[in-house]
């Protein structure tokens, strides 16, 4: 990227730049005449000049210029008008003006901005495009949220400077040649010492500005370094919190708090001596004026009309002058913040573009065989990872590579995977060199897993398909309003030197082909994919959680509603409709809440919904009937009781503390000095705190889960009474916040798990939630309903990085969203590691057959972690220290004299 | 049944005979109350142990993998405990138990054992007393085989 700023936006903005300053130079006319009119309007019909007598005439508009050696030119002889007349036409003209000129500042400071916007836009293109074309070990060495700053914050005061970076010093600098011209055109020797005052100014300034130049080169990179480290710190919160290092991290960050402090307080002293010094400067000079100018008066040398034109004329010389100053200190601020983010944007081995290119065909088949020549690999330090490390692998080998000491079969993996770039020798595909194909032939012909898994936040689908996605086939079809959009958005993306790929458009073809998949065919892909890293048992069991849409998925909602009884019904014929204690009016769920048995429906908005409902008067009231408060009041007591019982000698909360005593983020010393005041006091005697602390505590009560023998078979009926009296006359802005069950209605608020259910799974009978799972499962299958369900989950929103899934989903995921696509080389770097070796056994054989059977003739690599697992390959690579120790069949290996092979089995 | 049947129950162990009261119900509280049909297994030989099992009614078997397939070792019924040295080490199952009959059990968490023990003294005698029972146990039948061997 161009170093100079100037020449970067001159560079790209030329012709605008142009387009500005002819308006600039247009606008100065109407401004021109705006000066001069108000001198006419009072000199002329205010004050009378040249209408002597009352029927006396006065052009109006007149245009003409008196030109040298032609004499004077007469454009328009003006209209004639009487004074009354007259005044009213020059108020008019001068409103007219006023309307001009600010439509002028108008349309000059949006095509400024537009132009700035435009330039930043494609600063941060061009910097995010050399992100992406970086070599790994750039990002070794870099931290995001320091490169996310660059990108956002540094480059931001750019845009406004753009649009000033010619014209303000075009227009700035006219104004103080002409002033300075009209004041040496007065007096030759007043007008020097103007001159020479600008120039000290102009030289001293500037000289003066560099050490705040300086300073704000360091409050960047400090600012940067803070962004770095806020950065890691979030990554990194649940090492701060394992390791109790909090309060390191506060030291940390207070102190570089401290030293941007330091350099901006630094910075500010120094920024108002400066202007202090350029006031003064600016100031002095009037001084000698007043002082020499006056005394050349008194001499007789200078007349005073001539004196008072120099000093009016002098007054309007300083302020062009400082924001000429001002703009010039603007233009070194951005130039040092450009050059600092450029300098971090360069790197040796950038890839050069044709590498990244758009290639919306369908690439070659890779020609074979994978040749490692003479392969040196070093890591960051310097370290050998690899020695000269030749090895070839043909076209459809199924290959394990098992480091025995050292870690060269994974550097080597990487360096096929181009994960890291060799030192010395070279990985060519036939006879060409992997770093020299375009990344369309690369990055969709081999694919590579490692250990390491990156997601990006979104839906598990977006992330399973991401590999596909490679260049935009087909623009999304838009009609009216969203059409007319998408064209302006084109059209702004060209002008900013940005691309204009539609990401809503079509991405993804069929193998082999450019015609574009559809969705029935990416689910077949993504399917079968999860199948085979046995993944979709997570993925049912993720859409089971995830609430649906029942307009939306109208089949999904009537199953669920079908699925109650015929799930009920299959229950009963295992003989497990213990399993399900279901939602009935007329019954008392002993595995729900009180709570939930009083309200008896699905809550709109969760547990803030709750909390309205139940402190609302109408709740009350029901609540109060039947005598039912004072037991409920009565088991609050007790529970609370037993509770400090079993919890009261914990100062702190104790993490095993039932949900309940949490409700209200109360500590447990609060609920021992509750149970204390309320000892022996009746409903009518307690306090509003109480009161609330011993209904919440009954309401959260689960008779099943902590048995403490306290519901009666009597509150069990009142309970069941009162919720029919709740339906009966419930408020309209209650009924907005629950809706009741149903069994024949879907629950849009509730998951599709507990639609189908409709009830409460026991929490009693072991593995009841997976036995409940696997027949909702055999249910949607008998209906072909199953893939369906399967989809559910795949909406589910993975978060940053992945970070909902677990690890060992996000591994398996990983493996999926290389095998889901088609192409030459897979080459599996240890993907699955600590996985138990039973399941590792089966996701190896799994993998394999099914690269076997989608992608035909394809070559397979895999690092195993596991030596056990190598009689599933056809050829084994053992790797020792750094070279290849032996290579050969499982049966020769295992053959072999040496036993290498055996001896990693054994060890 | 109720948490203070619960308690009774475990009282009866010789592990928790000498516990103070309210930790062993706190111990019962935090434990949960699970249901087995017969057939359904409580852990699989290999499974890392995470808990043990107080067997409140019902019966269970205990078996062994062997290379012939699984062989019934032992049974266990009403008020034993299964899986207690999981509780203590942190090693592996070395059998499955698999309910015979409908069961009830108290699963107890190993961290909260682990807990109770802190904070109990008097529960820890318990334990270790029951171990050096145990110990005394295996070295006086070590003895016999070995003079057994000895003579032979």
């Amino acid at each position: 990227m161009e170093k100079s700023l100037s020449r970067y936006i001159w560079k790209h903005t030329w012709r605008q730049q142009i387009v500005i300053l002819t308006i600039v130079a247009v606008s100065m006319i109407p401004y021109f005449l705006s000066l001069d009119l108000p001198k006419q309007i009072i000199n002329g019909p205010i004050q009378g000049d040249g209408f002597g007598t009352p029927d006396s005439l006065q052009p109006f508009f007149e245009v003409g210029f008196d030109l040298p050696l032609i004499g004077h030119l007469n454009i328009y002889a003006g209209y004639p008008l009487d004074r009354l007349s007259m005044l009213m036409a020059l108020s008019l003209e001068f409103l007219a003006l006023v309307v001009i000129n600010n439509g002028f500042k108008y349309v000059i400071n949006t095509y400024k901005g537009r132009l700035g916007e435009r330039l930043l836009r494609r600063i941060r293109f061009q910097l995010i495009d050399r992100v992406l074309r970086f070599p790994p070990s750039y990002f070794k060495r870099t931290k995001s949220s320091e490169v996310a700053t660059m990108i956002k914050d540094e480059v931001e005061p750019l845009g406004g400077f753009a649009g000033d970076a010619f014209v303000a010093p075009a227009m700035l600098g006219g104004q103080v040649v002409a002033a300075l011209a009209f004041i040496l055109a007065q007096n030759f020797w007043l007008g020097m010492i103007a001159v020479g005052m600008a120039m000290l100014q102009l030289g001293i300034i500037p000289r003066m500005r560099r050490r705040l130049i300086r300073l704000g080169r360091q409050r960047q990179l400090t600012a940067r370094r803070l962004a770095g480290r806020v950065g890691e710190m979030v990554e990194g919160i649940t090492t701060i919190h394992a390791y109790d290092t909090s309060n390191y991290e506060r030291a940390d960050m207070a102190k570089r708090l401290g030293e941007i402090f330091a350099i901006r307080y630094d910075l500010y002293q120094w920024k108002f001596m400066v202007k202090f010094i350029n006031n003064f400067l600016a100031q002095v000079t009037p001084f000698l004026f007043y002082s020499i100018g006056g005394y050349l008066t008194l001499k007789g040398s200078l007349d005073v009309g001539q004196l008072v034109a120099v000093i009016n004329a002098y007054k309007e010389l300083p302020s062009p002058l400082k924001d000429l100053i001002d703009w010039d200190q603007g233009r070194q601020d951005v130039q040092v913040k450009f050059e600092q983010v450029v300098e971090q944007f360069q790197s040796d081995g950038i890839l050069p573009e044709r590498i990244q290119s758009v290639f919306t065909d369908v690439p070659p088949p890779l020609p074979g065989p994978l040749t490692a020549s003479r392969l040196t690999l070093n890591d960051d330090s310097g370290g050998r990872l690899a020695h000269e490390v030749s090895l070839e692998i043909g076209k459809g080998e199924t290959v394990a590579f098992l480091d025995l000491n050292g870690s060269t079969a994974v550097a080597v993996a990487e360096a096929f995977g181009r994960a890291i770039w060799q030192t010395s020798g070279k990985v060519s595909l036939g006879d060409m060199d992997i770093l020299d194909l375009p990344e369309s032939t690369t990055g969709r012909r081999i694919s590579y897993v490692s250990t390491e898994t990156y997601f990006f936040d979104g839906s598990l689908r977006d992330n399973l398909l991401y590999g596909l996605k490679h260049a935009p086939l087909k623009p999304a079809v838009r009609e009216g309003q969203r059409a007319a959009r998408r064209r302006w958005e084109i059209k702004e993306a060209a002008l900013a030197g940005n691309v204009d790929f539609d990401t809503e458009g079509e991405w993804i073809s069929v193998a082999g082909q450019t015609t574009i998949a559809d969705d029935e065919i990416l689910r077949e892909w993504m399917l079968s994919a999860l199948d085979t890293v046995l993944l979709s048992e997570d993925i049912f069991d993720l859409g089971m959680r995830s609430v649906v849409d029942p307009q939306q998925r109208e089949t999904i909602a009537r199953f669920a509603i079908d699925a109650r009884k015929t799930l009920r019904g299959e229950l009963i014929e295992l003989d497990l409709p213990q399993l399900v204690v279901p939602f009935e009016f007329d019954a008392y769920n002993s595995e729900a809440t009180i709570a939930e048995n009083l309200l008896f429906g699905a809550l709109i908005g969760g547990d803030a919904a709750a909390r309205t409902i139940i402190s609302s008067a109408y709740f009350r009231s029901i609540v109060s009937e039947d005598g039912l408060a004072e037991q409920l009041f009565e088991m609050g007591r007790k529970i609370v009781a037993t509770m400090v019982e079993l919890f009261g000698d914990e100062q702190q909360n104790n993490p095993l503390l039932p949900e309940m005593l949490l409700l209200e983020d109360r500590e447990v010393p609060e609920y021992v000095r509750i149970q204390k005041e309320v000892e022996g006091k009746r409903l009518s005697e307690a306090n509003e705190e109480q009161r609330r602390v011993l209904f919440l505590t009954a309401f959260s009560y689960v008779e099943s889960r902590f048995r403490f023998g306290v519901l009666t078979n009597e509150i069990r009926a009142k309970i069941v009474k009162a919720r029919h009296r709740f339906y009966e006359n419930l408020p309209p802005n209650l009924q907005a916040l629950i809706a009741r069950y149903n069994e024949a209605e879907y629950q849009s608020s509730a998951t599709l798990l507990e639609n189908i259910v409709f009830g409460k799974i026991s929490r009693v009978y072991a593995d009841s939630h997976s036995r409940i799972l696997s027949l909702i499962k055999k249910l949607a299958m008998e209906q072909n309903l199953y893939d369906d369900l399967l989809t559910v989950g795949l909406d589910f929103q993975v978060g940053p990085g992945g970070k909902r899934l677990t690890i060992l989903q996000r591994q398996k995921l990983n493996v999926a969203r290389a095998i889901i696509r088609r192409g030459d080389y897979y080459t599996l770097n240890q993907p699955l590691p600590g996985l138990n070796p039973n399941l590792q056994a089966q996701l190896v054989k799994n993998v394999i057959s099914f690269l076997r059977s989608h992608s035909n003739g394809c070559t397979i690599i895999w690092v195993l972690s596991n030596p056990r697992l190598s009689n599933h390959f056809e050829r084994i690579v053992i790797f020792d220290h750094g070279e290849v120790r032996a290579n050969g069949s499982h049966d020769d290996l295992m053959g072999a004299e040496d036993g290498v092979l055996n001896e990693l089995i054994v060890r | 049944m109720i948490l203070d049947d619960e308690v009774r129950c475990l009282r009866s162990l010789p592990f928790f005979a000498s516990a103070d009261p309210s930790k062993l119900k706190r111990l019962a509280f935090t434990s949960d109350h699970m249901r087995f049909a017969p057939g359904q297994v409580l852990f699989h030989e290999g499974d890392p142990g995470d808990a043990a099992y107080v067997i409140l009614s019902g019966t269970v078997d205990v078996s062994v993998e062997t290379p012939q397939g699984p062989i019934k070792v032992a049974t266990a019924d009403r008020n034993s405990i299964i899986g207690e040295i999981a509780l203590l080490n942190d090693g592996y199952r070395t059998a499955t138990v698999t309910a015979s009959a409908p069961l009830e059990t108290l699963r107890i968490d190993k961290h909260e054992f682990l807990n109770l023990m802190k904070d109990c003294p008097s529960m820890m005698f318990g334990v270790l007393k029951v171990l050096s029972t145990r110990l005394t146990h295996t070295t006086m039948e070590l003895a016999k085989h070995k003079s057994a061997h000895e003579t032979a």
